[in-house]
């Protein structure tokens, strides 16, 4: 199962890649980055078919991620569209709903936990 | 006719006495006046039964009369009544005269008698003359030491209200300047508190990380051990180099949430005045940053394109570090405000962009460095154009700004580190705020 993270912080590529060590070693997961909305929506014209979830940080210089959220629902509708989760620091309401409201299928709050996160997955 | 000097000097000391009546020296000459008055009738009926010759008499009470005179005009406090004192020299002189020549020749005298007696009934009746004169002089001089009274008192009167005025306006003063100096501190903590979400969210990002990569390297290190236990030395190995580079990520970001406390404490702390090498780029960086994610916080429908374009050469200049830090986050927030502005009522495709950058310039003292923001946001109207360096003029609503920002940056450029501060503005299209400062 294919993953894109987008976040602007490049630290969050190492941790996924070791957070999800045995996943990876086992080919359960495989994860790809993107460090701004552009660069995300960039990857998704070649891949979109391939990547199940996508990870994404709302607050990002440039492309917010609820902007790119909005991209990629009207610009893959494909069937099946990707999972889209949506992270962000600010975990309050008026985020929630937008991510919500613009189509997101989950909300995740930084600091993320990886536990939760690996729940989620295994529901997928 | 010896009848009238005595009548002068009785009159000369019972006027007087009148005069002086309800002045500040009635308690000193009331009695003395008095006593001479008394003396006087007393010496008429004395000398008539004493001295045998009449005109001897009349020398004797002149000479008495012109001692009181002479007395008289030497005591300071009857200065003013000279004119009534000197009236008496006349009669003095006619009595003296008259009956020294009687006592020459009594036959002369007596032939050119009545001259004799004329004279010293006018000199007596020139007394009388010189009272009235000098009575109307007295009442003139009163009614002028009145009209002087008054007068020091209205003048008292004003000095003591200019003085309470001045008085007044001195704490007036006083007041203004502890409240400019309570309005600049209010300022310091206004930006302050436009930094607390930003630097939240600056601190909190490093935070995850070492939180998230110290969980991490203990999983791997119960997998070391497993590897280790296993026999596998290859991946133990492979493990412990992740393990190593987590601790230098968690190193790096325990040290980048440090260097955002320690700005912060800079910033709010008053300022030092001390001038230290600064690479600008850092703080326009670290400040950049904050101002975004503060504006950010408070409102999460907010977006903007930053864009950096730092000189990697741009040499160190000596500046109040925390004092520049605090002019470029105003830049910076005001740039962020405007775009958010324009944002809210254009709406739509408008992509807010806010821009800094650096570089050096040649001038004609050494060089200098430059800082430019430039937002495509509201603009800034003409109209207000040369208003807005003025301390307390502000566009936000009331109570969001206090309108010190960019006069507090201007002193602070300007005054204080001998720059400039250009701004270049077109309404609906954005603003560009240049900072000049000199290198040496």
């Amino acid at each position: 199962m294919k993953i894109l993270v987008v976040d602007d912080e490049e630290d969050v590529q190492p941790l996924f890649l070791q957070r999800f060590r045995k996943e990876i070693k086992n080919h359960e997961l495989e994860f790809d980055f993107a460090q701004s909305g552009e660069e995300a929506l960039d990857y998704l014209k070649d891949k979109h078919s391939e990547v199940v979830l996508i990870l994404s940080d709302i607050n990002m210089p440039g492309m917010s991620g609820i902007e790119l959220l909005t991209h990629i629902r009207e610009d893959f509708p494909t069937p099946p569209p990707p999972v889209v989760m949506m992270i962000t620091a600010y975990g309050d309401e008026e985020n929630y709903k937008q991510a919500m409201d613009k189509g997101a299928d989950d909300f995740l709050t930084k600091p993320l936990d990886f536990n939760l996160l690996k729940e989620k997955l295994k529901t997928l | 006719m010896t009848f009238f000097t005595y009548a002068a000097l009785f009159l000369l000391a019972i006027r007087l006495r009148r005069a002086i009546k309800s002045s500040p020296i009635t308690a000193k000459w009331n009695a003395p006046l008095y006593g001479i008055a008394l003396s006087t009738i007393g010496v008429a009926f004395l000398l008539d039964d004493l001295l045998p010759n009449a005109a001897i008499e009349g020398i004797v009470i002149a000479l008495v009369l012109l001692g009181v005179v002479e007395f008289l005009k030497r005591e300071p406090d009857f200065k003013r009544f000279h004119v009534l004192i000197n009236a008496h020299y006349p009669l003095i002189a006619a009595v003296i005269l008259s009956n020294i020549v009687g006592l020459i020749s009594i036959k002369f005298y007596k032939t050119h008698d009545d001259y004799f007696q004329a004279a010293q009934l006018a000199a007596f009746g020139w007394i009388f003359l010189r009272v009235a004169t000098s009575k109307k002089q007295q009442s003139e001089l009163k009614r002028i030491s009145e009209r002087k009274d008054e007068l020091e008192i209205l003048v008292a009167e004003r000095t003591a209200e200019i003085t309470k005025q001045r008085n007044e306006l001195q704490e007036t003063v006083k007041e203004l300047q502890s409240t400019q100096a309570q309005l600049i501190q209010q300022e310091k903590l206004a930006s302050l508190g436009e930094l607390t979400a930003g630097i939240a969210h600056e601190i909190q990002n490093p935070l995850n990380f070492v939180n998230n990569f110290s969980e991490v390297s203990m999983e791997l290190i119960e997998e070391m051990e497993e590897e280790m236990a296993k026999g596998d030395m290859e991946e133990a190995t492979a493990i412990a180099n992740d393990i190593k580079q987590n601790l230098e990520k968690i190193r790096h970001h325990g040290k980048r949430a440090d260097g955002i406390v320690k700005g912060m404490l800079q910033h709010s702390r008053a300022s030092s005045n001390v001038k230290e090498p600064t690479n600008l780029n850092t703080i326009a960086d670290e400040y950049f940053r904050l101002a975004y994610h503060g504006l950010r916080a408070k409102d999460k429908s907010f977006n903007a394109d930053l864009v950096t374009n730092f000189d990697p050469a741009l040499p160190s200049i000596n500046i109040v570090s925390q004092d520049v830090g605090r002019v470029l986050l105003n830049m910076f927030t005001n740039a962020f405000y405007a775009v958010h502005q324009k944002q809210k009522t254009v709406g739509g495709d408008f992509k807010p962009r806010v821009e800094v950058s650096t570089r050096t310039i040649k001038a004609a003292k050494g060089s200098e460095v430059e800082i430019v923001v430039k937002d495509n946001g509201s603009g800034i109207p003409d109209a207000i154009k040369d208003k807005i360096m003025q301390p307390f003029f502000t566009t936000k609503p009331a109570g969001e700004g206090t309108g010190l920002g960019l006069s507090l940056s201007y002193d602070i450029i300007v005054k204080a580190h001998k720059g400039h501060i250009n701004i270049n503005s077109k309404e609906g299209e954005g603003s560009e705020f240049i900072i000049t400062l000199p290198v040496a």
